[in-house]
């Protein structure tokens, strides 16, 4: 679990932050205004890439994506 | 229902929270017509002060322009005055045909469809050409219009950062597994006056098999040695797969856009958009003063190099003033003041000094990077270019910003 909050944490980074902004991974990031939630598609593709599970699209709300941790619960449910 | 007192509060609250929050927008009223020199009345009831224009999208002055005029009367006196229906029913004459003939030629595309507006080209042209089986991936800064348009088309939809090459190769492989991928963005941005890589995007659509679509709508008629636009100063004519423009800027000021591209997209359109199906197109002596521009437009190129001559002028006087601007080569050039009030301050300074110039902040920008967007125009002389100039100077000075680093602007006047 914490493997794929550090994971999740990094690639938000990556994609999302421009400045020097701190995460943690309770960071509201689409409430927050990190993640707008165009954006939201790429971070669930890249998600069911690397783990090789599939998230059905009305289990992949703005609210189930809204934190590192968050995210993290809602990849377990699908890793099987 | 009643239109309530209660409502009628609800939407009074609305409105001054607005006004409390700085982002209440208040309308300036021009006596004369568009041109360097306009006669305005601001406050309203204020009286008529003259001022010089510098924020206009007029960027070959021709809004204004004697023969634009009279194509215009001429086109009104042969065709009417409007159409009374859209395209498809009974609202195509002749002169809406020879102009989309006339805007292929121009853009060097295969065809296009006239729509009231860009804004409508934009809005109606994701969901006439692409299905929920492809993704659109669309530039962080793409104008307002575009994301209206993206809301509309079931496909997906995603994002790079600004200008960033490598993160768009980076999507267009994530979604390499799409029926198609339509990469998105604007020729000219309008807010910081910076061009998209065309080139380099060109060759990652061909790599990854994607459509490529830009709104020129900040460059046709001016960007690239003849006028065509980005694709030109880039090389890559004949390569975009859908261009949107407007008829609203450069290209005469009055109103109207297009959607200019590859035939069968373009036929698409026709079928299915729905601002096109659903909305007159553009009057009849609109038409004709359009035709006009482009004629001027393609018997010479003047009023684009006197364009690019004026703006090299106005970037290296902003430059020797010591004020910051965003660099590039475009007409659009913010001077970049960082603090909303700061901006908002040195526009009504300027204005008192006969210099009409807008200042832009959060959420038009980014938070901390307000700034004072001046566009340049062929309407413009040098004595027009120099008062302006030293008013910058003046109010500059004033607020002690004159050679002065980003760090110490934001010292002194904060974010
Ligand atoms: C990039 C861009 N696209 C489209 C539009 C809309 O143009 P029109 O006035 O024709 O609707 C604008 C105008 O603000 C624009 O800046």
């Amino acid at each position: 679990m914490d493997e794929m909050k550090e994971v999740v944490k990094a690639y938000v980074i990556k994609e999302y932050v421009e400045d020097d902004t701190e995460l943690t991974y309770d960071t509201p990031l689409i409430s927050g205004g990190i993640v707008d939630s165009f954006s939201m598609v790429s971070l669930k593709r890249f998600l069911e890439n690397k783990y090789n599970i599939s998230i059905p699209d009305d289990k992949a709300t703005p609210e189930a994506f809204d934190s590192v941790n968050k995210i993290c619960v809602l990849v377990n449910e699908y890793l099987k | 229902m009643a239109y309530t007192d209660k409502t009628r509060g609800m939407y009074g609250d609305v409105l001054t929270g607005l006004k409390d929050a700085g982002l209440y927008k208040q309308e300036r009223y021009i006596h004369s017509a568009q041109a360097a020199d306009i006669e305005v009345e601001f406050p309203a009831g204020a009286s008529l002060k003259k001022v010089i224009n510098i924020c206009a999208n007029n960027y070959l002055g021709l809004s204004s322009h004697p023969e634009v005029v009279k194509a215009a009367h001429a086109g009104l006196d042969s065709h009417g005055y409007g159409m009374s229906s859209v395209r498809f029913i009974c609202g195509t004459q002749d002169i809406h045909r020879t102009l989309e003939g006339m805007v292929t030629k121009f853009l060097g595309t295969e065809d296009t469809i006239l729509f009231p507006s860009c804004m409508d080209a934009n809005a109606g042209v994701f969901e006439a050409v692409l299905t929920k089986d492809d993704v659109m991936i669309s530039d962080r800064l793409v104008h307002a219009s575009i994301i209206d348009g993206i809301r509309l088309c079931s496909a997906m939809h995603d994002t790079f950062k600004h200008s960033d090459m490598e993160h768009l190769e980076e999507k267009l492989q994530l979604h390499n597994d799409k029926r198609l991928k339509c990469v998105i963005t604007d020729g000219v941005f309008s807010m910081d006056g910076d061009t998209a890589k065309l080139d380099k995007m060109v060759e990652l659509c061909e790599k990854y098999d994607a459509l490529l679509f830009v709104d020129e709508s900040h460059s046709s008629g001016f960007i690239g040695k003849t006028g065509r636009g980005t694709h030109e100063q880039y090389g890559v004519m004949g390569k975009i797969d859908i261009i949107t423009t407007t008829f609203g800027k450069g290209l005469g000021g009055a109103s109207g856009g297009c959607v200019s591209g590859r035939r069968e997209l373009v036929e698409m359109c026709r079928q299915k958009a729905r601002p096109y199906l659903f909305s007159n197109t553009i009057a009849p002596p609109v038409v004709a003063g359009v035709i006009k521009v482009l004629e001027i437009l393609s018997a010479s190129t003047d009023r684009r190099d006197k364009l690019e001559k004026n703006t090299a002028f106005w970037r290296q006087g902003l430059t020797e003033a010591g004020l910051i601007i965003k660099a590039g080569d475009t007409p659009i050039v913010p001077v970049m003041l960082f603090n909303a009030k700061l901006a908002q301050d040195v526009s009504r300074d300027l204005y008192e000094e006969g210099i009409y110039a807008i200042g832009f902040f959060f959420p038009v920008v980014p938070q901390g990077a307000a700034r004072i967007r001046t566009q340049i125009s062929a309407g413009h002389e040098i004595h027009h270019l120099e008062k302006a100039l030293e008013a910058f100077r003046k109010v500059g000075k004033k607020y002690d910003i004159l050679g002065k680093t980003k760090q110490e602007i934001i010292e002194r006047y904060g974010m």
